[in-house]
């Protein structure tokens, strides 16, 4: 049986996921993570005219990076699953009509990353596919424009204000033997405890985080210290703490193996308000920096949680609340791999 | 979907962990940042009367354009942002404040093209102040026509 109670999979097959491409901006580059990531840019447009397109230079470059390791070419690969935060998710389309991959679009706002990757191992140990690529995108400008202000406008943003990732993200799945194992992902559902603040996005999502990663302990029958790290995507510095008491009530204790991505992209000193966010924030801390953690064994097994809050511009100028989504992926070091 | 019992019960759980706004600080820099610029107002305003051939009324209008035009320059520069982080209101409410609103929007859909990027979105934040400036000029200038032939 693959699947594990009501939201869980557990994957019947070794599924692997054999390399991944990072590509980021100026403030990301410079960040602790720096070093990690494939390609940098020391602006924001990318070499491009516009945003749109400075962020569709991001997962091109993320795709190029994760096939140019393991020498293929976009003809090797069956499917691209790949999301960003765009409307009608345009980077992906654009992305996707350029490398000529057949397509599936995905979206789940910041949450894609994992979603993304998660049904990319499905399809995989299903045998519906022999490769995937799973990719996602964000970009500070079109994330601005898409969702608050004109980048140059000059509103006073709360210390509980995010600051979206510049960057993309893109992995390679398939049942090929590496030493990075896929082994389950929990999907969660969309939970929305009436936060109304798109300033507030870590108090909106860290319900459906504490959710999933519940859902997750729970039909996996494991405890929390069964991973060396339990990441999240994009609480930042208001959501984590939420999520560990979140957490601690229903009798799960992370304090000790719990970090948010958000809080691990950006030195203390830069300008982000509460931490990073956005599609590429999980996905450049993953693709790059955790997967090199699990590569070098300091990490063996992670769970891996992107959270999404599904927020239209236009809903909450309507009053709704943010609804919010988590998708957990495990990674774990493939022993007796390569 | 959570009941609205629910929600309260999270609002009040996250309150202790939820940063809380500075309201003296942020008002105190709003005061200095928007005393800075009414200050060079006021200096741009007495340059134009002691070195031009203007009076404090007719002083106003260049007075008002030279401040538009160093606001939408810092806008471009991406300096006005910067400022509008740190003083709030205090950036936000002067007439730079107005430009810096307009000339962002125009930037930011400089892409779309001069006519249905530009043209069309350069009041997209502004258009607001320009609705409630007139809808409320013509409200004081009804009630100031009335008391003026009541008396």
């Amino acid at each position: 049986m693959n699947l594990l109670g009501r939201q869980t999979w557990k994957f019947a097959n070794n599924i692997y996921l054999n390399a991944a491409g990072t590509a980021v901006g100026p403030m990301e580059s410079e960040g602790p993570l720096g070093s990690y990531f494939d390609k940098t840019y020391n602006n924001l447009h990318c070499g491009q005219k516009n945003w749109e397109l400075a962020e569709r230079q991001l997962m091109e470059d993320a795709i190029n990076a994760c096939l140019h390791k393991v020498k293929m070419k976009p003809e090797d690969i069956n499917f691209l699953l790949a999301g960003d935060l765009l409307n009608q998710i345009v980077s992906s389309n654009y992305t996707a009509r350029g490398n000529g991959i057949p397509f599936l679009g995905v979206f789940g706002a910041c949450s894609t990353s994992m979603e993304s990757l998660a049904l990319g191992a499905a399809l995989v140990d299903g045998g519906y596919a022999n490769r995937i690529v799973a990719a996602v995108s964000s970009h500070n400008a079109t994330a601005e424009r898409q969702f608050r202000y004109p980048t140059e406008y000059g509103g006073q943003k709360p210390d509980t204000a995010t600051f979206t990732v510049t960057g993309a993200g893109a992995a390679l799945v398939s049942k090929e033997v590496s030493d990075i194992k896929i082994t389950s992902a929990t999907v969660g559902k969309v939970v929305d405890l009436g936060i109304k603040d798109p300033f507030d996005m870590g108090s909106a999502m860290a319900p459906a985080a504490a959710d999933t990663i519940a859902a997750h302990f729970k039909e996996m029958d494991v405890q929390p210290d069964e991973y060396d790290l339990i990441a999240t995507g994009d609480l930042s510095g208001v959501g984590a703490p939420i999520v560990k008491m979140l957490l601690k009530e229903q009798g799960y204790d992370v304090s000790d193996n719990h970090r948010d991505c958000g809080l691990m992209i950006y030195r203390s000193g830069q300008q982000v308000f509460a931490g990073g966010s956005g599609c590429a924030c999980s996905a450049v801390v993953t693709y790059g920096y955790i997967l090199d953690e699990i590569r070098k064994g300091n990490l063996k097994k992670v769970l891996m949680v992107a959270t999404g809050a599904l927020l239209n511009p236009v809903m909450v100028q309507q009053k709704e609340s943010i609804p919010t989504v988590a998708h957990g992926v495990v990674l774990e070091r493939a022993e007796g791999g390569q | 979907m959570a009941t609205k019992e629910e929600q309260q019960a999270y609002a009040e759980k996250i309150k202790s962990i939820q940063p809380k706004p500075p309201y003296v600080l942020n008002c105190l820099k709003a005061f200095l940042i928007g005393g800075i610029i009414c200050t060079i107002g006021q200096a741009i305003q007495m340059f134009y009367m002691t070195y031009f051939n203007f009076t404090e009324e007719t002083a106003g209008n260049p007075t008002v354009a030279t401040l538009i035009l160093i606001a939408a320059l810092l806008t471009g520069l991406g300096v006005y942002d910067k400022i509008g982080q740190f003083a709030g209101a205090g950036s936000v409410v002067p007439v730079t404040g107005f430009a810096n609103a307009v000339t962002s929007a125009a930037l930011e859909h400089k892409s779309e093209g001069l006519v249905l990027g530009v043209a069309t979105n350069l009041f997209k934040l502004a258009g607001a102040v320009i609705v409630f400036g007139a809808v409320s000029a013509y409200v004081f200038g009804m009630i100031r026509y009335i008391f003026q032939h009541l008396t």
